[in-house]
């Protein structure tokens, strides 16, 4: 199952445009969607506005990919279930986002091995097809953990007070 | 016991904010946001929703920053902790009239400049913390790593 997700805040029509596109020509391999508020009617995945938290945790784990735009909370949750992810960075000029962090965003962490950063119908195409395939031979993996020094530092500030 | 209060809107900013959460082990922890399921990530702890708004709508920003005043006369934490955005911003600067310590760190996704909301909370924050090693600077924020 495919797991596409834009994130709480804003739609992402040309995301799910994409996908959409996508998954008309792939009838067999299954969608599921969490597209926000949009104006866009999809008509060959099934989708969701809004999920609870539980909801969320449900798919993540459920999903084979994750298709999403390049948010932190999306990155750090695919990673922690170790699940490829298939990422576009949201726009400014095109109304997608306030500034285009999300492009320095794609910079960052299209590096790592679990993230790939596309930005049209034909660089998914080829982002699903190329994950399907190294993830049946050997899944990526990447490990997020926290700073111990960052903790410390909040941690000593915190008895401090 | 420390009441530590840990406030962010959702999304990107809620999930880097919880990885923190060791920092504070023998605190109290009370959580606030924008999105009212979060309550389902620590069911055992009081949870405060707070209404979204971005810096677009003055009005929504008006009554965000009012319902954080309240909370924060509810709560009285000792220490207020946020990654952003607007809704930190606020904790933070009516926390700290409030005799609150604060703590800002600034989101892992602004990696070229630190965020707008990161940028105001300078003057509030008495821990300041930003995530990229670059972006830190001796009067500006100090970088001590990342929740990543």
């Amino acid at each position: 199952m495919i797991f596409v997700t834009v994130g709480t805040q804003l739609p992402f029509e040309r995301l799910i445009q994409v996908v959409d596109d996508w998954a008309s020509k792939n009838p067999k391999v299954e969608v599921f969607a969490q597209i926000g508020q949009t104006r866009y009617v999809t008509t060959n995945i099934i989708t969701v506005v809004s999920m609870t938290p539980d909801e969320y945790e449900q798919k993540l784990s459920e999903a084979d990919v994750i298709i999403g735009h390049v948010g932190m909370g999306t990155i750090i949750s695919g990673v922690k279930y170790g699940k490829p992810l298939i990422l576009m960075p949201r726009h400014a000029d095109k109304g997608e986002h306030r500034n285009d962090h999300q492009l320095s965003t794609a910079k960052q962490f299209g590096k790592l091995s679990l993230v790939s950063v596309v930005d049209s119908y034909k660089e998914l195409e080829l982002a699903i097809e190329q994950t399907f395939k190294v993830n049946a031979e050997a899944p990526g993996e990447d490990v997020l953990s926290v700073s111990a020094t960052l903790i410390n530092t909040i941690s000593n500030f915190v008895k401090g007070i | 016991m420390t009441k530590a209060l840990f406030v962010s809107s959702s999304g990107g900013h809620w999930v880097q904010m919880c990885r923190l959460e060791p920092a504070f082990s023998d605190c109290e922890l009370i959580y606030a946001s924008t999105e009212r399921s979060y309550h389902q990530h620590h069911p055992d702890n009081a949870f405060y929703y707070i209404p979204d708004a971005s810096r677009w709508n003055k009005l929504r920003l008006l009554w965000q920053a009012f319902v954080v005043l309240i909370t924060l006369l509810k709560v009285r934490p000792d220490v207020i902790i946020t990654t952003g955005a607007s809704v930190g911003l606020f904790a933070l600067f009516f926390g700290r009239k409030l005799g609150s310590k604060t703590i800002w760190v600034d989101s892992i996704a602004n990696c070229d400049t630190l965020s707008l909301s990161g940028i105001k909370a300078k003057k509030y924050a008495d821990l300041y913390l930003t995530q990229w090693e670059h972006l830190a600077d001796d009067d500006g924020p100090l970088f001590a790593g990342s929740v990543i």
